[in-house]
């Protein structure tokens, strides 16, 4: 066994010691529970993503079933409401509840796609920026400087405008406008491990590049990208439901929660639970997003915990 | 400091740069107006000659050039909906959009630093945990799904002010509350955690055993320090602010530069679409600027 790959035994089990523990599962939940915001997170996004998966099961009625004679009929609780549509009907006749149901399969896909895509670019960028430095170093950091003096929904609305609103749009819009922010946190940390006795170790040793880069510095830089990740979920389904509340996001008849509350936001005077409901459903799930993603900073990233 | 303001500016000429390459390749990948411009009817005669006129059949970097040309005089070509300059019509949206701005940061200012400097005295008392459950809730909520409660709330059931439009002091209340408070939130956050921070210093410690009142304490040696980093992310966030107007600005019905740019957007006009982008781009380079020297002046320990 050369001394290379026993440098590299060892800089892995000194980033994932936590995981090579047999009660790994145990030791999370264990964590997990003890925060009760992170527990009730963890709740709602596992349940957020059942009803993405099952709509078709759980949603009481077609989302798109157009019925006359069911128009503007409020939530059950108030008066002239039925008990067939549990949250009301819009001005077509639909039921809120099941196109609630429906418009979270966007969100979510649409939320995790884009992160992933935003994540590749901005870990990719932030690797090559960091490690390499000098002229390569200073092209990539003044593109991101240049990325963050758009606003991002600008960025968005100008490349919708040109190709068209479509979901892949969308996700390749968000995806390319988020990943300046990936970029500065990879190559931040990279410039502060690269400095470390392991990394040059390897590199006084003759391993090449890409392979210091691949082995030694990325599964340094995973902890602070899932914790930025999570919380980057959040950001960019309230993006994605702005843009549809746009309407250059989704369009009909794809349903999603920022489609819903742009229709609901004519009727706002007669009609107040068409656009209360969705913005609801998106503030809710976008708190415990939130409260997973702080929760995983807590246990992942203890340096950033005060 | 004369040093550091040459080399920041400087530093803004590539940045400018970069933005409107993206800017123009962006448009130049849209493909051509020009259908838009001529009506249905229009022979391929007519499509051909305006496309001469307009120099759309020139190769990429010749467009270019003369983009950059125009850029270096201001000018970046006419909208074909109002059939003038872009730039005049951008600029007169801008008062709309600064008052927005101003007055929703003067929402956030008032709110967050009390509530932040509170919180971290006052840490885990109720107050304390109103404020960060609130910053957090703030964040989750769409901003636009805010504004429109609002409206719901005190324009239709209430009457107090109006639903839309721009007017008096009552038409700004709404839409400067909807993104102040989304300010707010986050600023609220950060001078909190700021503030835990600096009180846990020795100096802080040092000036409370000499007996100085709590109220000197917190205002005098503790603010003016968490001020900082404050300040900092605070500009790092005008492109957010800036996001955060256009969407306002079109739940209200406001005139500004984010309703006439998502109308241009909407109609393909580029040319307002290039001014109003290069505008924003350079007012958030420009407050980037501002931060830095306010930096400075707030730490005289910062050497550049």
């Amino acid at each position: 066994m050369s001394v290379n790959s026993q440098l590299q035994n060892q800089s892995q089990t000194i980033t994932s010691s936590t995981k090579q523990t047999p009660s790994f599962f145990v030791r999370w939940l264990r964590l997990l529970l003890k925060s009760k915001t992170g527990t009730i997170g963890l709740i709602i996004v596992l349940a957020v993503t059942l009803v993405a998966i099952f709509a078709k099961s759980l949603a009481p009625h077609d989302p798109n079933l157009i019925n006359p004679a069911m128009m503007l009929k409020p939530p059950v609780w108030a008066d002239g409401g039925s008990s067939a549509h549990i949250l009301g009907t819009d001005n077509l006749g639909r039921d809120i509840l099941s196109r609630i149901i429906y418009g979270s399969q966007i969100s979510l896909a649409v939320g995790i796609s884009a992160v992933a895509l935003a994540g590749a670019i901005g870990v990719f960028v932030g690797l090559i920026a960091g490690y390499y430095g000098g002229l390569i170093d200073n092209i990539l950091m003044r593109l991101v400087d240049s990325f963050l003096a758009i606003p991002t929904i600008l960025f968005a609305l100008v490349i919708l405008s040109i190709f068209g609103p479509s979901v892949t749009t969308l996700i390749v819009v968000l995806g390319i406008t988020n990943w300046v922010q990936y970029a500065r946190l990879v190559r931040g940390e990279v410039l502060s491990i690269k400095e470390r006795e392991f990394v040059k170790a390897a590199k006084s040793i003759g391993v090449r590049n890409n392979k210091i880069i691949m082995k030694h510095l990325l599964p340094n830089v995973i902890s602070p990208f899932i914790v930025i990740s999570t919380l980057s979920v959040a950001t960019t389904i309230i993006l994605e439901a702005s843009l549809s509340f746009l309407g250059l996001g989704i369009q009909p008849p794809t349903i999603s929660w920022g489609g819903i509350l742009s229709d609901g936001r004519d009727y706002i005077a007669t009609s107040w639970w068409l656009a209360a409901f969705p913005g609801m459903a998106i503030t809710i799930t976008v708190l415990a997003i939130i409260f997973l993603g702080d929760w995983l900073r807590d246990v992942l990233d203890p340096r950033a915990n005060n | 400091m004369g040093k550091f303001l040459i080399r920041r500016l400087l530093q803004i000429i590539p940045v400018l740069f970069i933005i409107s390459f993206v800017v123009f390749c962006l448009v130049f990948v849209a493909g051509d107006p020009v259908a838009l411009m001529l009506p249905e009817d229009a022979s391929p005669e007519d499509i051909e000659q305006l496309r001469e006129s307009l120099g759309l059949n020139e190769p990429f970097h010749i467009q270019y050039f003369t983009y950059m040309l125009g850029l270096f005089q201001l000018d970046f070509g006419e909208s074909f909906r109002y059939g003038q300059s872009a730039l005049p019509i951008v600029l007169e949206r801008l008062p709309a959009t600064l008052e927005l701005a101003a007055a929703s940061m003067i929402v956030a200012i008032v709110i967050a630093i009390p509530l932040g400097i509170w919180s971290a005295t006052k840490k885990n008392s109720p107050l304390d945990l109103l404020a960060t459950g609130g910053s957090v809730l703030w964040k989750a909520m769409p901003n636009f799904w805010l504004g429109i409660m609002l409206i719901l709330l005190f324009s239709v059931t209430l009457g107090w002010f109006p639903v839309s439009g721009r007017g008096n002091f009552s038409h700004l209340v709404l839409p400067a509350l909807t993104l102040g408070t989304g300010i707010a939130a986050e600023m609220t956050r950060l001078i909190r955690s700021s503030m835990l921070e600096i009180l846990n210093q020795d100096y802080i410690r040092t000036a409370k055993s000499k007996g100085i009142r709590d109220f000197y304490v917190v205002n005098k040696h503790a603010f003016r320090n968490a001020l900082i980093p404050v300040v900092t992310i605070t500009a790092l966030q005008t492109s957010t602010v800036v996001g955060g107007t256009l969407i306002t600005e079109t739940v209200f019905s406001w005139p500004g530069l984010g309703q006439l740019l998502i109308q241009a957007v909407n109609t393909r006009d580029m040319a307002i679409v290039q001014a109003s982008v290069f505008i924003i781009a350079f007012f958030v380079i420009l407050m980037n600027l501002l931060a830095d020297i306010i930096y400075k002046l707030l730490d005289p320990r910062i050497k550049y």
